[in-house]
């Protein structure tokens, strides 16, 4: 008898997790909505049953997600039974902060690598977990499960603590933090099929429907409000389309697809030629943009 | 088909195999794993674009591409044309899914490489044949087959660049022999060899044209093929990492199995009190179960209130704590160790206090030579120590139970994980 590959990830994502609830003072659990924010979700109900996760969820908010991804997370949060803290960086808000006028760096960069800093603070977390995944982008595929940030939130990468075995070393002087990424060496493709066994609930928008687009260089950019600024000339084409990953809807494309069941969508997945972050126009700024954000204390 | 049966077919169950790459700088370990990545299609389209596009290329042909920036993901790695931590990387042949670290070759950095060693099963060690013909091999590919060695990884050396060498026959088995050495020395059994241009592919996917007189396949039928399962013995390590209050009230006992099988109604030790007590029951969000095995993480409920916390260790009735440890460790921190220092140590979720109480020898990578008189160790030293705890630890040895044989050293003060520790006796 031995394990299968998803329930070895399951069993290291649920020790990590039990770990940090051991050494942390304040631990949060960051929730983007997204599927891996699902999943963790999900594995936090597994790792602390019958009790409730002893952790607050943490949503920093953009303003520009997606409608649907809203009602998930209101949703959710009262399923799990979880506390719910979202965070609307006040500057952001007065300065009307959006990706048509300031570009996808900066609305990026103020609302979620400031906004996430700022609730850091504000609430006093030590640790934070995170739903990254190593296969998702190269620098994160460098980082740490816990990985340290000095009290300026700064990731150094040339310098991180070694991490023997499953031996966690979570101690750090006051003022330093900790982001831990219980699903690092998660693939997307086990992602799917974990959501698939476990019928963990996702936001529809990861299946296909007809949905209003426009084409905007090559991405498939979703109206999902009236805030969308139509370019002159540029009327919304219903497609037939889906989400690999979910962001700030202005700023994630989505591909066109008739996968509207989970079997469907691993079935694509395992054909697809791109990776899932592809459709996220903040990764294309420039070659290290992942890295450059994560060092400035993006998640 | 349905998901399940694609879950069968994608990641079907021969194992995961984890490995990392080792070996000096600019032996080709990047280029390795991206030449592996490439052919096994672990690459998807706009990974492959970004990678030409790093040099300013417009094109993404085979030959054009820099295979080591797949892996090299830090802005200053490819400043610097080097590796300095640790990248994870994922894929999935038919026959096995594989997890790749890929280790840097600088001293400066042994530490990742150490780290990345932890959690793996095998380490393909790298050696370029172009420069090391007549010379012999460098310091740092003895150094990190040591640490190989002692962190119980199965050893797959690929002598690199042969096409440099004209593929010589008579270069290839001058490094082999060298390395038999070596291999000798440490006592690493049955390393496997295998002459590989990573470059182009040559014996990395498919047999290469040009090394006739090789016979055995090439490098990714080997890690297909190698068998890196742990022997399950059935001895119980259970380190308890939190309490739950169940439904009923009861007491149960968070933490994931690290060894061993365990049954409700089996008895157990406390370690390292060495109280007995009847598991009574194993209980799970998915439902109770009757039986769990290494690896799971579960919640064991006692049949009698034994007062456990973060720290003991269930076990079966073959365990034995101990105070004092004799242990290989590989020195990690800057800040050297000097007499007096105190750590911290932790062996699976207990913390206590250490003191190193003496040096039994320093390994010295140029002849590999036991040094006895060391006074102090330094940042990448590998060394055997006599350790004292304040209090006691489970005696499990590295060898036979790595899970809890292995243990960290951390500076109380700088918070930093200055060392990496297995036990090979207890003292």
């Amino acid at each position: 008898m031995s394990l299968t590959h998803l329930q070895r990830l399951e069993a290291e994502s649920i020790h990590i997790m039990r770990e940090v609830v051991a050494e942390a003072e304040r631990p949060v659990m960051l929730y983007s909505v997204g599927k891996d924010s699902s999943v963790m979700l999900h594995l936090a109900a597994k790792a602390f049953y019958p009790s409730r996760p002893p952790f607050p969820l943490l949503h920093v908010d953009t303003t520009w997600k997606f409608k649907a991804m809203y009602e998930m997370r209101d949703r959710m949060s009262k399923e799990i039974g979880a506390d719910l803290l979202v965070y609307k960086n006040p500057e952001a808000l007065a300065q009307n902060i959006n990706p048509f006028d300031h570009g996808s760096s900066l609305h990026t960069d103020i609302w979620k690598t400031q906004g996430l800093k700022q609730a850091l603070d504000h609430y006093g977390f030590d640790v934070a977990f995170g739903g990254a995944r190593r296969d998702e982008e190269k620098s994160r595929a460098k980082e740490r499960i816990f990985s340290f940030r000095n009290a300026a939130h700064r990731w150094d990468p040339k310098d991180q603590r070694p991490e023997l075995w499953r031996l966690y070393n979570a101690r750090k002087h006051k003022g330093e933090s900790i982001r831990v990424f219980p699903i690092s060496n998660w693939t997307e493709l086990d992602i799917w099929q974990y959501i698939h066994l476990e019928n963990i609930p996702i936001v529809p928008l990861y299946f296909s429907a007809p949905r209003p687009v426009v084409n905007r260089d090559g991405t498939l950019i979703m109206v999902d409000d009236e805030r969308m600024r139509l370019n002159p000339g540029e009327t919304p084409e219903v497609k037939s389309v889906r989400f690999r990953t979910l962001g700030c809807y202005p700023l994630t494309g989505a591909v066109e697809s008739t996968a509207e069941t989970l079997p469907q969508i691993i079935q694509e997945m395992l054909l697809t030629s791109t990776s899932e972050r592809q459709g996220r126009k903040i990764d294309h700024d420039q070659a290290a943009s992942m890295e450059k954000k994560k060092q400035e204390g993006y998640f | 088909m349905n998901a399940l049966d694609l879950q069968a077919e994608t990641t079907s169950d021969a194992g995961v195999l984890r490995f990392i790459t080792a070996g000096s700088v600019d032996d080709g370990k990047s280029t390795l794993i991206g030449r592996l990545l490439f052919d096994a299609k672990g690459l998807l389209r706009d990974q492959v674009a970004a990678l030409s596009k790093s040099r300013g290329a417009k094109s993404a042909q085979d030959s054009e591409l820099d295979l080591a920036l797949v892996t090299d993901g830090l802005e200053s790695e490819r400043e610097q044309g080097i590796t300095i931590d640790v990248a994870y990387r994922y894929f999935a042949t038919p026959r096995r899914t594989f997890v790749i670290a890929d280790a840097p070759g600088h001293e400066q950095y042994t530490r990742n490489m150490v780290t990345a060693a932890s959690n793996a099963e095998v380490a393909v060690i790298l050696i370029d044949a172009s420069r090391i013909a007549g010379k012999g091999l460098k310091a740092q590919t003895r150094r990190h087959a040591t640490i190989a060695k002692l962190m119980g990884l199965k050893i797959i050396v690929a002598i690199n660049k042969m096409d440099l060498t004209g593929w010589s026959r008579a270069v290839y088995d001058e490094i082999r022999d060298g390395f038999a050495r070596v291999a000798r020395t440490l006592g690493i059994e049955d390393p496997i060899y295998v002459p590989i241009a990573a470059v182009h592919g040559d014996n990395v996917t498919r047999p290469s044209p040009h090394t006739p007189w090789y016979e055995g396949p090439p490098l990714l039928e080997i890690l297909e093929a190698i068998d890196a399962t742990r022997r399950n013995d059935g001895v119980v390590r259970f380190p308890v990492q939190r309490v739950l209050r169940m439904a009923d009230g009861v007491r149960a006992y968070a933490g994931r199995l690290e060894s061993g099988v365990v049954r409700a109604g089996d008895e157990v030790l406390a370690m390292p009190s060495g109280q007995q007590a009847v598991v009574q029951s194993i209980r799970t969000f998915d439902g109770a179960l009757k039986s769990a095995i290494a690896g799971q993480s579960i919640s064991i409920v006692l049949d009698r209130d034994l007062d456990l916390g973060r720290g003991d260790t269930l076990t079966s009735l073959e365990a034995r704590a101990a105070k004092g440890l004799v242990a290989d460790l590989c020195w990690l921190d800057e800040q050297p160790w000097e007499k007096g220092r105190r750590y911290l140590l932790k062996q699976g979720t207990r913390t206590t206090q250490a003191l190193i109480d003496g040096i039994v020898f320093v390994r010295e990578m140029t002849e590999l030579s036991e040094v006895g008189e060391a006074a102090g160790l330094k940042l990448n030293d590998v060394a055997s120590v006599r350790i004292k705890m304040r209090d006691p630890v489970l005696a499990d040895l590295y060898g036979e139970r790595p899970a809890t044989g292995a243990f960290v050293l951390i500076d109380p003060v700088s918070n930093q994980t200055a060392a990496a520790g297995m036990i090979r006796e207890a003292a």
